[in-house]
């Protein structure tokens, strides 16, 4: 593989060809924040938190490969004030309650906040009233709580190649479902490994049974299940 | 027996909608009735253009043009015209500045400042026949292009005409037929982008269905160049009349040899298939039309990779949109250098455009680029009804701008447009005029993209709606002082970070009459007033007593018992409180005296 240069936030760094930008500054201790990406899953772009600035224009680091010679800029004000309005419209749209969350604490949503620096929000909460499904025996959807950053339906069909998880409606209406619409409890596809609970990085999709403040999630599993899929 | 006559009845969607087609039966029994059937031919075209006088009539060879003929119209045309060879004037198209009856079309103020190549065959030949097409010079620059030229020389042709997407973007259609020409892969597609759905626009539709062998054609030409074997036509299931056109057309194609294997007998094979699309605003943006070809969800997919590294199942892909595909046979048959002789230095070639909205004539245009929106409005759309005066000019749809009155001369191209804070688009011209309120135009197109996002994106998604939330307080009369700076900082948001291109251009409507049209966001806010009496929050009607002749028809016609009076006795009188600002008193008054007041 050709080995190429570039710099991140003036700091010249080399890299393989083919590898993403997010790759290359995460290789190199460089901290970009993410909410969508997961290593192990394939990449779509969605949550745009993750954007960088590359001659000018604002890319997603993890979907655009790195190339000899770029100049990727990945914390001026204006990028970090775009991050913070993306996370207040997640915040607003659904409903984020911290202290009554099972995953106050072990939130991915949370920690951006935090690391963001956010502090309030300024637009109107939205105060959806979303469907909570308890069907299933063992875990809970409670939709209120999803940042629809698509993580459960690509890990169910990349990983699980179950596709019990995808997307319904648009919009501000757009909603993940199991099967076609059906209770969880009901999804004939779903072979309850639990992948979507470690993956889903706030309190939206959870084990029953966890309180306030007691769910705690191991996301990094899909990556190093991969590799050792990969491994053989 | 000699046919005397050629009657072109339009049959574009518009047309069907106000019932050509009886017209068309009550023409047919009406010729059998008086034996002239051999003598006269009915035939069925595309879209002639003047939509909003239809159904029309185009008499050859004297060129007579009938407007808003009815079924019970037609034993006189007949009878007068056809047979004694007097052309019925009450029906013959009237300018309606001059005031003056035209007796030939070419006598017409609409199409003479028109220039027709995309729509050349549009209007002037039946659609669902093939051998119409072909004695049009349909095919011709096919059997050119495959006999006569290599892929390379094709591509430079179009490459050098410097034809840009007239999808709205303006992308040099060449180079993009470079791309895929390079890209290393024995499978490639191309596809045409018929997904239109911007409201106010019906270019592409008036094209499929006017004349779909041009399509096919542009198609078949780009696949020999590009090297691909199979096109996908994607076309949206609310067009059902282009859909049948195409399925005809695509039948005919395959039976004369220019379309499946060995097209006109050369190693060259191709074939196309049609997909219907599900009604999504998104899928004309081309990654969210691929999914669709491919079954998947409709959606967008983040660029890089570019279609033409991976597009239809992962292979390289060309996608045009309707109205470049038809430009491509004229740029091959006629050359690059005649191509780049008309329209303007960056923007060669013409552009069709929807007229719509508060303009005299309403309808389907072709002019050179270049031409200016003073041209398109005045002269060839007859100007604005009832002596109003234009405001703006809405170009571009949902991704597009308010152009404001002061600025119509400007030269339509890609550049100037954008350099106005609007965009070319894909043709759609919305007229407005000063009743027209801004804000509430802005409220219209933004809840449109809110319910057109399709989700998959954060600040498209919710920023889509936090911009509608605040359009709709302003509108309300709930604005308050920080709503502008709010506006401006969420759109900036939208615009930079979006996935794809609904929500990068979202923000367009906001910005542009932000930019333009300040005063009448702040009278909203700040004196809670709309100036153009349209926002109902904040209107109330009022009778001036002056004029009242106290009729007693608005009062008969309010649904709210709002209006108080007796017939014969003073002026009557709207309880501002009861009345829910529907306007039909003021529909109904025939002396004008009920009037809509806002502010103080």
């Amino acid at each position: 593989m050709k080995a190429i240069r570039l710099k991140i936030d003036g700091r010249e760094v080399t890299a393989t060809e083919g590898m993403t930008i997010l790759d290359v500054a995460k290789e190199n201790g460089i901290r970009i924040p993410t909410l969508c990406h997961l290593d192990g899953l394939t990449d779509v772009g969605a949550c745009r938190l993750c954007l960088v600035e590359v001659a000018g224009q604002l890319v997603t680091s993890c979907t655009v490969p790195a190339r000899d010679g770029m100049d990727v800029r990945t914390k001026s004000e204006a990028i970090q004030e775009h991050r913070r309005t993306i996370l207040e419209l997640l915040f607003a749209e659904g409903n984020h309650v911290c202290s009554f969350c099972v995953s106050n604490g072990g939130c991915e949503l949370q920690d951006l906040a935090c690391e963001l620096g956010m502090d309030s929000v300024r637009v109107p909460y939205a105060y959806p009233r979303r469907r909570v499904d308890a069907s299933h025996p063992r875990f809970i959807v409670d939709r209120d709580r999803c940042v629809l950053c698509g993580r459960c339906v690509r890990v169910c069909e990349e990983v699980e190649g179950a596709r019990t998880w995808g997307f319904a409606e648009r919009g501000s209406a757009a909603l993940v479902i199991t099967d076609l619409a059906v209770d969880w409890g009901e999804a004939e596809s779903c072979t309850s490994c639990g992948k979507c609970v470690e993956v889903c990085p706030t309190g939206a999709i959870v084990r029953k049974g966890a309180s306030n403040a007691e769910m705690r999630k191991q996301p990094e599993l899909v990556d190093r299940l991969t590799q050792r899929r990969a491994r053989g | 027996m000699r046919r005397r006559l050629d009657v072109l009845i339009c049959s574009g969607a518009a047309c069907v909608s106000s019932h050509s087609e009886a017209v068309r039966d009550a023409l047919r029994g009406e010729m059998e009735r008086q034996g002239l059937s051999d003598e006269v031919r009915v035939v069925e075209t595309g879209c002639m253009g003047p939509c909003e006088l239809g159904p029309i009539l185009l008499v050859y060879p004297d060129g007579a043009f009938y407007v808003r003929v009815r079924p019970e119209d037609v034993a006189e045309i007949v009878e007068e015209h056809f047979r004694k060879g007097r052309p019925v004037d009450r029906l013959l198209w009237t300018d309606p500045a001059a005031r003056r009856l035209a007796e030939e079309k070419r006598q017409i103020g609409f199409f003479a400042k028109q220039q027709k190549i995309v729509l050349s065959n549009c209007g002037r030949i039946d659609p669902e026949n093939i051998e119409e097409s072909i004695a049009a010079g349909g095919y011709e620059a096919l059997g050119i292009a495959l006999t006569e030229r290599s892929p390379e020389a094709l591509i430079a042709e179009v490459k050098r005409s410097g034809l840009r997407g007239r999808g709205g973007a303006g992308f040099p259609t060449g180079t993009k037929w470079r791309l895929v020409a390079q890209a290393p892969s024995a499978t490639k597609y191309v596809v045409c982008n018929g997904d239109e759905g911007d409201p106010g626009a019906f270019m592409d539709r008036a094209l499929l269905e006017g004349d779909p062998h041009s399509v096919l054609e542009g198609m078949a030409i780009a696949a020999f160049a590009v090297g691909a074997s199979r096109g996908y036509i994607y076309v949206r299931a609310e067009y059902p009349l282009a859909v049948r056109r195409l399925r005809t057309a695509l039948e005919q194609a395959r039976r004369h040899g220019l379309l499946g294997e060995r097209i006109l007998e050369t190693e060259f094979s191709f074939d196309i298939e049609l997909r219907i699309g599900a009604g999504a605003f998104v899928c004309g943006e081309e990654t969210a039309l691929i999914a669709s070809i491919e079954g998947e969800r409709g959606v967008p997919r983040h660029r890089p990779p570019y279609p033409s590294e991976r597009g239809v199942f992962g292979q390289p892909t060309l996608i045009n949109n309707v109205e470049t595909w038809g430009n491509i046979r004229h740029v091959i048959l006629r050359g690059a250098s005649w191509f780049r002789g008309i329209g303007t230095e960056r923007s060669p070639g013409t552009k069709v455009f929807a007229l719509s909205g508060k303009v005299n004539r309403t309808g389907l245009v072709e002019v050179p680029m270049g031409t200016t929106l003073r041209e398109l409005i005045f002269d060839i759309g007859g100007g604005i009804p009832n002596g109003k005066a234009l405001k703006a000019v809405q170009t571009g749809g949902p991704s597009g701008g308010c152009i404001p009155a002061n600025r119509v001369d400007t030269p339509i191209d890609y550049e100037s447009l954008r350099a106005l804070g609007a965009i070319m688009g894909s043709g759609g011209v919305i007229v407005l005029d000063e009743d027209n309120c801004m804000v509430d135009v802005a409220r219209y197109f933004l809840e449109f993209t809110c319910d057109e996002s399709c989700g998959t994106c954060a600040p498209c998604r919710a920023g889509t709606r936090q911009m509608r939330g605040i359009l709709e307080r302003i509108t309300a009369g709930d604005g308050d002082g920080e709503d502008l700076e709010r506006l401006r900082a969420l759109a900036e948001t939208v615009r930079r970070t979006s996935l794809c291109g609904l929500g990068q251009t979202a923000p367009n409507p906001i910005l542009s009459t932000l930019e333009q049209f300040a005063d009448e966001y702040r009278a909203h806010i700040e004196e809670r007033r709309c100036p153009a009496g349209v926002c109902t929050a904040l209107i109330r009607y009022e009778i001036a007593s002056d004029r009242c002749r106290a009729c007693d028809r608005c009062r008969r016609v309010c649904p709210v018992e709002a209006i108080a009076g007796a017939p014969g006795e003073g002026a009557y009188v709207i309880d501002v409180a009861r009345c829910i600002r529907c306007g039909r008193c003021r529909d109904v008054c025939p002396f004008a005296a009920v009037e809509v007041r806002s502010g103080g």
